[in-house]
Parts: C-alpha cells; structure tokens; sequence
C-alpha cells in the first residue's frame, strides 16, 4: 500500500513553511527513518524522517512553500535490501568535515597568536569549552618553563590510539629556534657546496689497537678517532687556511689559530662546543678536550663561552650510522667537515679488491671564499692524514 | 479518584511550563488552577498586562511628543482608554487561551479552583463549578507564586489604595497618582499613567530607586524618569494614610518631618511575599518561612516532605516569570532523572520603563563589596548610529570584566530595547565568556547591538567609535 509524506507538525503555531530539499531522489529506495527532506519554517530548518519503507516518490518539488499536512510525497511499498548507496551520495558528508573549535572566539584569537593548540588545553568554560582564561593561562605556564625542560625527541611521538587520528604539537624550544634561525641564515647566506672523499681507516685502527691501552693508562682517557681527525684538520688548514677563514662585510678574516667546533647531539638539540687553539694540542689533549665538552653539553652544564667562536667544525654523523652527507656550515665558519660511518667495503688496492674499513669525508664550504681548488685539496690533505697517520708526525 | 504521576498546584509560569515538560517526559500530569484563566500573576495581572499597557502608553507618549520630529504632524493624540484596556485585555486573553491550548495538546488535565495538599500524595481541589475533586499522585508541585506585600498601616482597600493589580484597570486616567516604592513594578506603572496623563509622584524610604540594580544605572533612570516629570520623594517613610472626598493624604516623614501628600490613588508595591495561603500545607508538616514565606527546596526542587516540590515566588531567588519558567524545566526534568541545574547568576533582569533597563551579573557594588579587581567599559546610545535613526538617544551599556581574566562579570544597559539587547549577554556570560569575545563576534550594523560591542572595546581602552 502506498504511503503519503505529508508536512509534519514542527511546532505550535507553524503552519506552513518551505521544502527546501529533497534529501533523496525519486526512485530511490529509502528505509523508515532516513531522512527523506529538508523543510523550513519561520523557527527552524529540519530534517524530516521516512514514515515507511519503499521506493520513493517526490510529489511537491524542492523550493515549493507547504501547509502542515500537506502531501509531498509517496513510498511505494517494495523491501529495499541494503542502505542505497544513492543515498549517502547525495546526503551531506559529515564525517570529513574537520572537527571546528569549540573555543571562544578570544581564546582562538590568542592561541592562534601564540601558537597554542587549544584542543590540548583543559577548559573551563561551559561543557568544558576553551575559554580566554585557559589560553592565557596556558600562555604563562609554557613561558614559566625554562628552555631546558622544553621538548625533548621523545615528547614528540604521537602515539596513535585506534581508528583516531592526531597531531602533537609542541612549542620549539628557544635554543632550538635559535638553531633554526641559524641554520637557515647559513644556508641564505653562504654560497654552500659539498665535495666528498673516502679514508681508508685500517692505519688509524691499526694504531687505536696497538696503542689504546697505554693510551688509556697513561692519559686516563680513550684513543678515539677524534684525536687523527682534528690534527688532520689542523695539517690541512696550514696548507689550506681560506677554509679556517671567515667573511665579515666585504672583508676575508683569516686566523692564526684554529679552534675547532665539535659537534655534540644532546637531548636539547644540536651544540657545538669549541677546542681553543686546537693546533696546539697534543692527542690527548684533544680528546679529553671533547669528552669534557660532550658531558658537560649532555649534563647541560655548557656555557656561552665554550660555544663562541670556533673557525671550523667537525661534525660525526657516523656514530648515528649516517654513510654520506652534506653537513651545513656553522656561521660565521667558511668549513665544516663531516665525518660518517666506517663501513667494510669492497676497495681496489694495489689493482687488488680487498676489503678495508672505509668512511666516506664530506667537506662543505662556502664558495664565496673558498673555490674548489682548495676545497678538495683540503679534503684530499685530511684523507691523507688520516689514511697515514705518520705523515702527521712527519708534517708532510 | 483520579491518579497521576504528577499533580501542580498552580498554572503561572512555573506551574504551567512544569506541567508541559513533565508531559513531554511522558508523565501523567494534572494541573490545578484558582483563577479561571491560566498563566499566573504574570499572564493576568503581571507582566502581560502591564507590557500592553507599556507599549500603548509609550506609543501614546512618541506620537504627542515625538512623532513632530519626524516629520509627522498630528494634533494631540487623544485617549481612548477604554479602548487601551480592551486591547490590553485582548492581548492577555490570547495568551492565557494560548496556555490551555497547550495544556490541552499536551494532554494534561487542567482543574479549576483551589487546590491543596490533603495528604501525602493526596491533592484536594474545591472545584469552582462546584464540589470537590480528590487526586492522588506520586509527586506535588507547588507554583502558587506570590502576591503583593499588603502594609499594615495603609492595607489595601481597592479603590483608592491600590496594589498592581487594580492599577492595571483604572477606569479613568487618575488626576495624581501617587506610588509607594520605587521598585520596578512601581516604576513601571508610574511610568504608563504618567504617559497617559496623570501627575505622579514616587515615595520611596530609601535614598535611591531601585535598591537592587546598579547605582550608576539606577541613577541614570532616576534622572530620565524626572526629565519625563515624575516627581521623586526619597528618604521618605510612608505612616499611613487619611481618606479625602475625592481621593487620599498620605501621610509621610521625611528628615523627621512630616510630609503629606495628597492625591486619588495610591499605587502600594513595596514587593511580593510567596502565596501559600490555603495550600493545606500544615497538614504535611510544611512550614514556610516567617519572614518570606518561602519554602526551602533542594536542589531537586523537593521541599522538606517527601514527593512535594515548590518552584518560582514560592522559593527563593529573584521573583521573575523567566526564572520561575527555568525553575519548572528543571523541576520535571531532574524528577525524569537528568541534572538540569538552573543557574541564577546568569538571570537577566529588566525593567520596561522607557528608555528600558536591563540588567545580568554583578554589578559594581557588589564586585566592590567581594572584593573582586573589575574593569569597566561604557558606550552611549547616543554615538550609535541606528539610535540616532530612531531618535532614541538616551542611555549606555556598561560592562564589567573581571580585570586579570577579562570573563564578563555584569553588563548593565539602560536604553531602547534594553529588554532585548541583554540576551547577547547573558548567552557570553553562559559561556563564561569574555569582553573579548565579545568584541570578535560580528555584530549587525547598523544596530542597537553594536552599544554593547563598543562597551566591550571599551574595557579595554579601544572603542572604535569614540
């Protein structure tokens, strides 16, 4: 038996309103309940439910004024098996709306200034609504917190619960703004290039096992790496000082020193502590000078002074498994070396293929000083160094 | 004998809109009414009856004194107040058909005459058509409201010493009227025979009007009501009075002097006590408060018995038909078990003098007196631009934040509309919102709405138009 839609009732005193929309299309089957159209009134637009099941069929057409009671429409009795995909195509798509703010507009405002997501913030507003309060509040607290404790790696990981998906969002810390702001001036700023190399390091670890013990016992601190690459750096600045240099204004200033910056990864971000007068240090002397500057970076003891200055740094991604890459260079610094990962390799030696312990060196320079001439014999001098440590003893 | 799940006694605001819910929450419920119309004090002899007279007696008051303004030349507008009470009364017919009809639809059996509580559970109703119904029931409300305070040395007489109701129906416009009370519902009156002609004058034992509103905002009614030639007696203690031929001498005192006042009516509305006369409720056990005659209720409305209920007059709170509403929406909801919690610090207030007064929050004494660091921001009518185009100047809108945390603790307007321009704020302060918010919400220009905008930039020294 065919079923009438008529125009229901919405409220006293409502006698007729508008049927602004059909929610389905004629023909369409539709379930007792799905909302079949949308009518307006003076009070209120609402969605009007089937009272049956069936196939549809639209009388009054959209946009017609109606009285209550009215027929709009009929269902024609026939069992639809399933939701009628033809009805979610033309109903609205809620789910991928994006969930709006429920914070007042002056809480927006300010969150928006200050960079605070207000869905992470508690509120005491009505049904728990982000209020002005609750932003200003969150504004002072995250001031109050000195950058030490500020985000760390960890902090960030968005552990993603089931079907629900979410960003974090955390303030950078200021050293961390500093970093970037630095980074990004660097690469503004100089004319950045990388030329690569490879060391062979079986001498320096043939050196490191026959001598690190007395090393050890003697100095009370270990033979790294650290200790060949610095004087390799210093052997190669002599012969190649523009990469020890730095631009200020239109001028070229070139010292007579070198104080090399080490780069240290600490749980606050990157630092890079400076070894004085690195040309004058002996091994040991270089490698206690890194570890006491990497705990106190780590225990975050580090002052200003031992991060100033520096003419050139070294940085080791290698510890971290990196094999190559183009390290940025650290303002005003013209030079950064880059160390990596000492991988066995397949090598041709002497027409032979053997296997040798092999680290891939990365030089980037600023080209506005340093042309690739004395790049890449800069870096070819600290291979050499490195690959033959004697000729470190020999200055040659 | 009939039975329901829910018997009211009482079919005004409180009792009517109680009764309505509680149907939609599906409970059986009758309704028990004195009057032989619903709707109350409010309906019938309240705010209905003296907002028609409102309107009419200012329409009356714009065209006279107005209307020449604009252009529009008429001679002076003449009286028909026989015809003003009758529309009056028109209107109040409407509405009171208006609640039976949704009692009706609603399918609560309404009962006329009066009602009391015979036992727990048991409602006795001595029915105006004659004979007795009894009802038993599982829950009572009461909603019997409240009537107007009745002073012993000048005790009504209804003709010469009146109280609102009568006020409502003079026959003829009163040469001099004077009022006793500077409260809203005198003022209110006063304001309607002032327009249609009477002299008025107000006596009233404190030094300023309207003890419970802002001082600022009082003052500045005070000054527009004299303007408009209402003639203020403050710091006056009313003795009582002495009948005259045509009319009375109220006898008063005043820095210990005695001052009289002749005049043909005196209009008493020094306030309203809760009405529980004949509600039977001594055979519960119930007693009201000696001093209010109030009853106290918990927060499920339930009275210290068992199964009875009091919302509205009856209890405590401001004396309003909206809180009296909200009070009955909350009463039948909690008794269906959800948590509707009525919150009276959000409760606007207004008074339909014109310019009008509005009111919700705190105002500035009372943050004083806690204790609380506010700041204020005031903006005028008159540099509103849709006020000038109605020729409305008069009047500001003043909010109060709270100073550290800018939440809107009290806003306050005296001007046109004032009685509908007070919603914006009473939904911010629902929200605990603050004068921020509401500056970054769009506003309608031109509008009335935009005085409270600028008010907001005010409290925080940036109003754009000033």
């Amino acid at each position: 038996m065919t079923i009438e839609i008529k125009v229901p009732s919405v409220g006293e005193s409502v006698t007729e309103g508008v049927l602004s929309r059909w929610i389905c299309k004629s023909g369409q089957g539709i379930k007792a309940g799905d909302p079949v159209f949308e009518l307006e009134t003076d009070k209120a637009s609402q969605e009007i439910p089937s009272p049956a099941e069936g196939i549809l069929e639209i009388v009054v057409p959209e946009g017609e004024k109606v009285l209550v009671g009215a027929v709009v429409g009929r269902i024609a009795p026939g069992k639809i098996s399933s939701v009628v995909p033809a009805a979610s195509a033309s109903a609205p798509v809620v789910s991928a709306q994006p969930v709006l703010s429920t914070a007042s507009p002056a809480a927006r405002q300010i969150a928006a200034e200050q960079g605070i997501d207000t869905s992470k913030i508690a509120g005491s507003g009505r049904d728990g609504r982000v209020i002005k309060e609750d932003v200003q509040a969150a504004v002072s607290s995250q001031k109050a917190v000195p950058a030490s404790t500020a985000s760390t790696a960890p902090a960030n990981v968005v552990v993603r619960s089931s079907g629900v998906r979410s960003e974090n969002r955390t303030r950078m810390s200021t050293l961390r703004q500093r970093i970037a702001e630095r980074l990004v001036s660097a690469q503004h700023n100089a004319a950045i290039l990388t030329t690569f190399n490879e060391a062979d390091m079986s001498a320096i670890m043939a050196l490191r096992a026959k001598y690190k013990d007395s090393f050890q016992k003697k100095y009370g601190v270990g033979l790294g790496f650290m200790g060949f690459f610095v004087k390799a750096v210093v052997e190669a600045a002599r012969a190649f000082p523009t990469v020890n240099a730095r631009i200020d204004g239109t001028d070229v200033i070139t010292p007579d020193y070198l104080d090399v910056g080490v780069a240290v990864s600490t749980g606050k971000g990157l630092m890079v502590p400076v070894l004085r007068d690195a040309d004058k240090l002996s091994f040991a002397q270089i490698e206690k000078g890194i570890v006491d500057l990497a705990v106190k970076a780590r225990d975050g003891k580090i002052s200003v002074a031992d991060l100033q200055g520096g003419t050139f740094t070294i940085t080791n991604g290698g510890v971290f498994g990196s094999l190559l890459s183009t390290p940025i260079i650290n303002p005003p610094q013209s030079g950064i070396l880059g160390m990596h990962t000492i991988q066995k390799r397949p090598v041709a030696v002497d027409d032979q293929v053997v296997i040798r312990p092999m680290m891939y060196l990365a030089l980037s320079y600023d080209h506005r000083i340093i042309d690739g001439r004395e790049a890449v014999g800069f870096l070819v001098r600290v291979k050499e160094c490195v690959e033959n440590p004697e000729r470190l003893m020999l200055e040659i | 004998m009939a039975s329901y799940d829910l018997v009211v006694i009482g079919g005004g605001p409180g009792g009517y809109v109680a009764a309505i819910r509680a149907a939609q929450l599906g409970m059986s419920v009758a309704c028990v009414e004195k009057r032989a119309t619903l709707g109350g004090t409010c309906l019938n002899v309240g705010c209905i009856p003296s907002k028609a007279l409102l309107d009419s007696s200012e329409l009356f008051s714009v065209i006279g004194h107005q209307a020449a303004k604009h252009g529009i030349k008429v001679p002076a507008p003449q009286l028909d107040l026989a015809s003003m009470l009758g529309r009056k009364d028109k209107v109040v017919k409407e509405l009171t058909s208006g609640v039976a009809f949704l009692l009706k639809k609603n399918k609560i059996d309404v009962l006329h005459g009066a009602g009391k509580v015979s036992g727990s559970g048991q409602v006795a109703v001595d029915l105006a058509s004659g004979g007795t119904s009894n009802l038993t029931c599982k829950h009572i409300l009461l909603a019997t409201g409240s009537e107007p305070i009745n002073l012993p040395f000048l005790p009504f007489d209804g003709k010469t010493i009146v109280s609102s109701t009568e006020a409502l129906t003079f026959d003829k416009v009163p040469d001099h009227l004077i009022l006793v009370g500077a409260g809203y519902i005198g003022l209110e009156l006063g304001s309607v025979w002032k327009r249609l002609g009477s002299r008025v004058t107000v006596v009233e034992y404190l030094p300023r009007i309207l003890a419970i509103a802002d001082a600022e905002m009082a003052t500045l009614l005070h000054k527009s009501l004299e303007k408009q030639g209402m003639v203020f007696q403050l710091g006056t203690k009313v003795t009582g009075a002495t009948p005259e031929k045509n009319g009375v001498t109220l006898r008063c005192e005043a820095d210990g002097k005695p001052v009289n006042i002749k005049g043909d009516k005196v209009l008493v509305c020094v306030g309203r006590k809760a009405y529980t006369q004949g509600l039977g409720l001594e055979s519960v056990g119930l007693v009201p408060d000696s001093r209010t005659g109030q009853l106290a209720v918990d927060a499920n409305y339930q009275t210290q018995v068992a199964g009875i209920y009091a919302v509205g007059d009856l209890i405590a709170g401001p004396m309003l038909a909206h809180k009296a509403e909200d009070e009955g929406v909350a009463f039948a909801e909690r008794l269906a078990g959800q948590k509707t919690h009525v919150d009276h610090a959000t409760i606007p207030s207004v008074i339909y003098t014109w310019p009008e007064l509005s009111s919700v929050g705190r105002h500035e004494e009372e943050l004083k007196a806690a204790g609380i660091a506010y700041k204020t921001g005031k903006y005028a009518f008159k540099a509103n631009a849709r006020a000038k185009c109605m020729d409305e100047e008069d009047g500001l809108v003043k909010i109060l934040a709270d100073a550290s945390t800018d939440r809107v603790l009290g806003v306050h307007i005296f001007g046109p509309r004032a009685s509908d321009l007070i919603a914006e704020a009473v939904t911010i302060m629902e929200f605990r919102g603050s004068s921020e918010d509401i500056i970054r919400i769009c506003h309608a220009h031109p509008t009335l709405s935009e005085v409270t905008r600028e008010a907001a930039m005010a409290v925080h020294k940036r109003a754009i138009h000033a």
